[in-house]
């Protein structure tokens, strides 16, 4: 031991005439980092409810809870997560993960309360000082919990789709249906907006752990075309997904498509259910379209015995006459169909009813009918000349295809309409060699079509047309028919509703045509219907109540003649439903 | 050569007092014990005023963190890990992510492997400066520990602009990190450790050329060289002792073969000589933390990208990784089964040894008032002993 050692310690004398370190008041000069996890903030507006971050919270600080004002609609749950701070350890997952991005922290940190209810709360519903607040923990750039990109999807090139009817879509490998299911977080949030309420976490859960068993199993407990509507169903899950609040929706579609293509049919009975037994009951259905088919499906696993009268000679309505094989191939649509009919579903083609038999021989011959008889009859242009041969009906050239017959449209055709008929017409024309104009009285962004549907037409080569008003048909004089439209702008006319088209004053178009098809819509064919029946007709539509039960209480109707979705999933749901509730009144539990 | 106060006694020589003699008297130190090394409590046999005997007692601060992550998905164990050990949860979630990125064959991102070493040095700096000031405090210098306090406060804003958090950063998580450096912040980093290293100065000049310093700790808690690997001694404990060991060169683990720096080494292995280690490895933290500041790359992405959270599963397997925190070897052993769950997660901290097996044994033949000091000298944090 030195001198040093004495003196050394004095040393800290030094420090007696600085500045201290500490501050006086550090409570309000203090702001946390512009990183700091401080408390909750949440953009209720962008949040969907999914509660994803009710999912990670380890310590189960996050509830979501009804709150005022919101209610359930496409997409949103209307549900905002409620944080409870005495279980929150500030470790921000859920703000990592939120797929909407709408949760965050505020860099705020004090709080002082007496009541220890207060520190539940949601945030941005109930008001606190730090809404709002532009500092505080954000997800960083470049940084996510989930993957919000869609696992693309194996599809023929246009310049190849176009040149045949062979099926674009080509479907997930086993890897990437798996990464794509990974993607979901199950939220649940798309069960709501799908009409058949399918249990959609189930089956993407079943994918993701390759049990496509059951994954098929849950399909079919409220959709019997899966082949089918993992194709072509419009998909209002997706749009609802919650993944899509921030990135790609889950290919919801697609992976239905790929429990059903990956079970070979002689194995469905494996995981499906069978009748029990036999309950003597019988059913008649008219239309062997998917919501005829689905109610015969449920009808049959519930014991009745069930026979469909259908007029065309083959199953499947609009999705074998309508729907074009590029996107729907027949043998996929005849795998649903199989299934249905080795339950003991009979389906008798050529059957017109109203013609051979009348409804109301069905309707004393069986306990009960079911009406799915679409929409069979396209409308009409409605101009002057609309009755020319070259002016064609798109339904009818699209089951004309189907019947694989030659359709003699032409070089130049022109497809009037701008919802899903008229594209797949324009493309089935193009996969026939014709140059095709689409004609539509509005914009593009007002076509009722698919995005996805208008893109790829395009991109196959129609050109489109946009607000063109039809005026006439004209005769050309050379086998041709001229269509003349006026150009048109787009009104707002009443503040609020959709812009309409108003024609511009001599900005007149004639155009010289081969065919003119017209794709603007179809209604019903309800001559079968007699006044004898007593079946309540309204507005082109049979009256029915929620279960589909018209005014006769043996007849029951669905579909696209009854429903305003007018899609096949939506058929399908009312199907379902039907034949729960003739179930019921034929002394089933309607399950 | 060796300077023990206490005369040495063989591990397996375990004295058994008589209590009923009226020889001794039975003191409880703790279960808030006085060298802020938090929950646990030692049950000292006194004669006169030195201890004869001592039991180490734990428990008062279980929170059964093992069984738990046992309940919780791969990725909500992330914020759960840090908790473990208090003063340096960053080993905590360092040792649990790599255990699983090797498990699941996840290669991190160079840029959030220097990240990740930034954030471990860090907090090495932090948990020595909050050791120093409850060594000199154990020694009767409540001044140091004011000064190391706000140096540590001040490695703690660091954090907090990092991470966004001042106490758990939950920064390192599998995959890599949670964020890029925000933009100043290294800047922040080096004119923190300027006003730390002229701080660390003051201290050593007032902390070890001091004469009560020297009187009190120099031959207090002498570690035979013999026990360290008989009872797994690791860390400043070990180096102090001769022992030329350090998981960041012997491991080689994150950025450190690419930093140089050589593990510092002593000889007296008493409380005196591993202060003195300690203080020489804050300084060489901070010229650590300097180095990766320049080499630290300033593109690339700092997390890989990992399976959704809420489905991971990680293929059954299981490993054991270590790194070397203030203390000595911190590790997690993880057991997969597959599952999206770990199936068994056991932490190893260098404080189970270190505040029970040695500190039991070196207690012997010392004075009660300087049981505080030892115990500090061996640098324990008793959340880390109970998981
Ligand atoms: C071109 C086109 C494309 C479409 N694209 C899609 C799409 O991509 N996605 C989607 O979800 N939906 C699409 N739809 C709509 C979908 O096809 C229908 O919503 C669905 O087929 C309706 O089912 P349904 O059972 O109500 O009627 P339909 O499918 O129309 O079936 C009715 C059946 O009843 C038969 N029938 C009619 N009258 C009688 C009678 N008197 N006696 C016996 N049988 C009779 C018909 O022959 C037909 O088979 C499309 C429709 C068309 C026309
Ligand atoms: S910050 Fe962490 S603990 Fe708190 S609510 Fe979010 S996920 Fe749960």
């Amino acid at each position: 031991m030195d001198i040093k050692d004495i003196i050394a310690p004095f040393a800290v004398w030094k420090r007696a005439f600085e500045k201290p370190f500490t501050v006086r008041k550090p409570i309000d000069e203090r702001p946390g980092a512009p990183r700091y996890r401080g408390f909750h903030i949440n953009d209720a507006d962008t949040c969907v409810g999914c509660g994803t971050c009710e999912s990670i919270c380890m310590n189960k600080a996050i509830d979501l809870v009804p709150v005022e004002g919101r209610s359930p609609s496409g997409g949103d749950s209307g549900l905002r997560p409620r944080v409870d701070y005495g279980r929150c350890c500030w470790c921000a997952l859920c703000v990592d993960i939120c797929p909407s991005g709408s949760l965050g922290m505020s860099n705020e940190y004090l709080w002082i309360d007496s009541d220890p209810e207060v520190f539940r709360y949601v945030p941005g519903v109930d008001p606190k000082p730090w809404d709002g607040a532009e500092l505080g923990y954000r997800r960083a750039e470049g940084y996510r919990l989930l993957d919000m990109e869609r696992v693309p999807m194996p599809e023929l090139s246009h310049a190849e789709g176009v040149k045949s009817f062979l099926e674009l879509v080509k479907g997930y490998s086993r890897e990437q249906a798996e990464r794509e299911a990974d993607r979901c977080v199950a939220c649940g949030v798309c069960v709501a907006s799908c009409p058949a309420h399918m249990d959609i976490p189930g089956y993407i859960n079943a994918v993701r752990g390759g049990d496509l068993e059951t994954g098929l199993r849950l399909l079919y407990e409220t959709n019997p075309f899966p082949e089918a509507c993992g194709r072509i169903c419009t998909r209002a899950c997706e749009s609802a997904c919650a993944i899509g609040s921030g990135g790609d929706p889950v290919a919801i579609r697609w992976l239905k498509r790929y429990i059903a293509d990956q079970v070979e049919l002689a194995d469905y009975g494996k995981s499906l259910p069978r009748a029990e037994s036999a309950t003597g009951r019988k059913v008649a259905v008219v239309g062997a379209g998917p919501g005829g088919l689905s109610a015969a499906y449920y009808l049959a696993l519930l014991g009745h015995k069930v026979t469909v009268f259908e007029k065309d000679e083959a199953p499947g309505g609009m999705l074998r006459y309508g729907i074009p094989e590029y996107r729907l191939p027949y043998p996929a649509l005849d795998k649903d169909v199989d299934y249905i009919r080795s339950l003991g579903v009979e389906i008798r083609h050529g059957a017109t009813v109203g013609k051979d038999p009348a409804l109301a021989k069905l309707r004393e011959d069986f306990d009960a009918v079911y009406l799915s008889t679409g929409l069979p009859s396209a409308y009409r242009l409605d101009v002057p000349g609309d009755e020319h041969p070259r002016v064609l009906d798109g339904v009818a050239v699209l089951a004309a295809a189907t019947r694989g017959e030659e359709l003699g449209l032409g070089r130049r055709v022109a497809v009037v309409g701008g919802g899903n008929v008229a594209m797949d017409a324009a493309r089935t024309a193009l996969r026939r060699g014709c140059e095709v104009d689409i004609v539509y009285r509005r914009r593009q962004v007002d076509m009722p079509a698919d995005p996805e549907e208008i893109r790829e037409a395009k991109a196959e080569g129609a050109r489109l047309i946009e607000r063109a008003i039809p005026l006439r048909v004209e005769d050309s004089g050379d086998g041709g028919a001229r269509f003349v439209w006026n150009e048109a702008e787009m009104v707002q006319k009443e503040p609020g509703k959709r812009p309409v088209p108003e024609p511009i004053p001599g900005a007149v178009v004639t155009e010289r045509y081969d065919s003119i098809i017209a794709a603007i819509g179809q209604g019903p064919e309800l001559s079968y219907i007699t006044e004898a029946d007593g079946v309540e007709v309204r507005r082109m539509k049979p009256v029915t109540d929620r279960t589909g039960r018209t005014s006769v209480p043996t007849v029951f109707a669905g579909g696209d003649l009854v429903n305003e979705k007018k899609d096949a999933i939506s058929a399908i749901a009312d199907g379902h439903r039907a034949a729960r509730a003739i179930d019921r009144i034929l002394g089933g539990r309607g399950d | 050569m060796s300077r023990p106060k206490t005369p040495y006694v063989a591990p397996e020589e375990r004295a058994v007092p008589d209590l009923d003699s009226g020889k001794y008297l039975v003191m409880w130190q703790g279960p808030n014990h006085p060298g802020i090394t938090g929950n646990m409590s030692l049950r000292l046999v006194i004669e006169g005023d030195s201890v004869v005997d001592c039991e180490t007692h734990v428990g008062y601060l279980h929170r059964g963190f093992e069984k738990l992550m046992e309940r919780r998905l791969w990725m909500q164990n992330f914020p759960l890990v840090c908790r473990i050990a208090v003063p340096e949860p960053d080993f905590n979630e360092y040792c649990y992510a790599a255990a699983l990125e090797e498990l699941a064959g996840i290669e991190v991102p160079d840029k959030a492997v220097w990240l990740r070493t930034l954030s471990l040095e860090m907090i090495r700096l932090a948990s020595f400066l909050m050791w120093i000031g409850g060594q000199a405090g154990a020694f009767g210098h409540g001044t140091i520990a004011q000064w190391s306090v706000t140096m540590r406060d001040y490695v703690l804003d660091l954090f907090e602009e990092l991470s966004g958090g001042r106490i758990y950063h939950m920064y390192i998580i599998p995959g890599g990190v949670r964020a890029d450096v925000p933009p100043g912040f290294l800047r922040h980093v080096l004119e923190t450790m300027t006003v730390v290293e002229q701080n660390l100065k003051d201290i050593e000049l007032v902390m070890f050329h001091n004469a009560v310093m020297k009187m009190r700790a120099v031959g207090l808690g002498y570690i035979p060289p013999d026990w360290v690997d008989r009872y797994g001694i690791t860390g400043p404990n070990a180096r102090a002792a001769g022992f030329k060991r350090d998981l960041r060169k012997d491991r080689g683990y994150l950025a450190y073969p690419r930093l140089s720096f050589e593990p510092v080494v002593g000889a007296e292995s008493d409380a005196f000589e591993r202060a003195r280690l300690r203080l020489a490895e804050m300084f060489q933290g901070i010229d650590l933390i300097r180095q990766i500041v320049d080499f630290l790359p300033s593109e690339g992405p700092f997390r890989e990208r990992l399976p959704n959270p809420l489905h991971w599963k990680i293929p059954a397997g299981e490993t054991y990784v270590a790194a070397e925190c203030t203390r000595g070897e911190y590790g997690f052993y993880v057991v997969s089964d597959g599952g999206d769950k770990p199936r068994r997660v056991a932490v190893r901290g260098p404080s189970y040894t270190h505040a029970v097996s040695v500190m039991e044994r070196l207690v012997r033949g010392v004075n009660i008032a300087d049981v505080a000091g030892l115990m500090v000298s061996l640098h324990t944090y008793p959340p880390e002993i109970e998981r």
